[in-house]
């Protein structure tokens, strides 16, 4: 099978992002997207990630007995989120705080698991590779997307400077404080993807 | 199945755990000391904070500077006096009564460190005391909730909170990091008979209780009740009471 490595990052933005026409992977989009800070940091975790860990599940592919198969990905993915969480750890202290244990949620992230499982089990590790790097970029299109709202419209600050300036601050606008909430970001996601059907019907 | 199928299936396995196992512990003790590092600055940065110096102005290289006028010290909460540290058994556990365990943390050690702030003036012994900052902690919803208060010098009223760790719900209880409700502890007290209370729907600032009451956190009513529960418990009889009552009897520390 020919793979071209731009269609293989570029398609999971669009056409077959992970969130919004594969439903994967919503949970943790709720709770880290209240500011773009925490955004950033989860999107280039779980994009690292899931790249890894496609690379690492291709290049075992042809060792895996199948009665296993489930279980050793798990174990993959689990190495690698607890790595990642020790690098955010002592680089990243202050953004590791904030997301807390969503970190270690990555693990549980269906979009990890599912392109291992759809992706990389069955294709060789450099295309598999780039299909998690490009899902991942799919995930972190949408969190950003999401995120830009819910921070801009529930606190009036983009990565924690001031756009709008607050009532409470003595400025004009009034929060939207139902952003802060999860529930928003689950309207939010759902918009998008009644946006993304509209311009491709065809997809499934 | 074939034998070889599950000689082989078992050997994967050993070999796969091996590797992630040198994986993880490998990046573990690599990043340790960092880590570590990273949370002694953090430390040290709460208790600034808690004591207000630590402001948005401010840099992590100024942590350093401004720690030198804290002085750390170690009370005896069996006594409310203050020990040096040869003397303390940091391993001696007092198990709470469930009846007095109000922030049901069930055990906690008998000696605590405190922070003493001194005023910038004089950075010598002679500089007076200007706050105390006093470490907390209680069971919130999902997690317990470490802070520390900060006590005026006259050992009853309280100058801020601050926590520092929690995993309670982001925007929920979480909003205990909201600056705009933890301005609101300054200038509070203890009442003597009922500590303090967080109140659902707003405290009523023009009521004469209102010195012991605080906003309580909306939508998140088990993280209040926590928060509520651990300042009473720790500014109680069976924290820090004693070193309070001692404080405010002798003027100062």
């Amino acid at each position: 099978m020919e793979f071209s490595a731009k269609k293989l990052i570029l398609d999971p933005l669009y056409q077959n992002n992970p969130i919004t026409l594969q439903i994967l992977g919503i949970c943790s989009a709720l709770a880290v997207t209240t500011k773009l800070e925490t955004v950033m940091v989860m999107a280039l975790a779980v994009t690292l990630v899931t790249g890894l860990s496609n690379l690492a599940v291709s290049w075992l592919r042809n060792f895996m007995p199948a009665a296993i198969r489930i279980i050793v990905m798990m174990s993959v993915i689990a190495s690698l989120v607890i790595v990642a969480d020790q690098f955010m750890r002592a680089y990243a202290f202050e953004v590791s705080k904030q997301l807390s244990v969503y970190v270690g949620l990555i693990i549980t992230n269906c979009i990890v698991m599912g392109r291992a499982e759809a992706f990389a089990i069955k294709n060789p590790p450099w295309p598999s590779f780039l299909d998690g790097i490009g899902n991942g970029a799919g995930y972190s299109l949408i969190l950003i997307l999401v995120g830009v709202v819910r921070e801009l419209l529930g606190s009036g600050k983009l990565f924690g400077l001031t756009i709008l300036p607050l009532a409470s601050e003595g400025g004009w606008y009034v929060p939207n404080g139902m952003m802060l909430l999860a529930p928003s970001a689950f309207f939010l996601i759902g918009g998008i993807i009644w946006a993304m059907k509209t311009i491709y019907p065809n997809m499934r | 199945m074939r034998a070889d199928s599950v000689k082989r299936t078992l050997t994967i396995t050993v070999l796969l755990c091996f590797a992630c196992s040198l994986l993880v512990a490998t990046s573990v003790v690599l990043l340790r000391p960092r880590q570590e590092a990273n949370k002694s600055l953090d430390l040290q940065k709460n208790i600034l904070q808690a004591a207000g110096l630590f402001t948005s102005q401010h840099r992590e290289r100024d942590i350093d500077g401004l720690f030198s006028r804290v002085e750390e010290r170690i009370v005896d909460l069996a006594t409310g006096e203050m020990v040096s540290g040869e003397q303390v058994n940091w391993q001696e556990k007092v198990v709470l009564n469930p009846a007095d365990d109000l922030a049901k943390i069930r055990e906690r050690g008998r000696y605590q460190k405190i922070y003493l702030v001194r005023g910038e003036a004089s950075t010598d012994d002679n500089g007076t005391v200007e706050k105390i900052i006093l470490p907390v902690y209680g069971k919130g919803l999902w997690s317990t909730l470490y802070g520390m208060v900060a006590m005026a010098p006259d050992g009853e009223t309280i100058l801020g909170l601050t926590f520092y760790q929690h995993g309670e719900t982001p925007g929920l209880g979480g909003e205990v990091d909201n600056p705009n409700w933890k301005k609101q502890w300054v200038g509070k007290k203890m009442d003597l008979a009922k500590g303090v209370s967080l109140v659902k729907g707003g405290v009523n600032l023009a009521a004469p209780g209102a010195i012991h009451q605080v906003d309580a956190l909306s939508g998140a009513t088990i993280t209040s009740r926590g928060v509520e529960n651990l300042i009473n418990y720790w500014l109680g009889a069976n924290g820090y009471g004693k070193l309070l009552a001692a404080w405010e009897k002798n003027h100062g520390i």
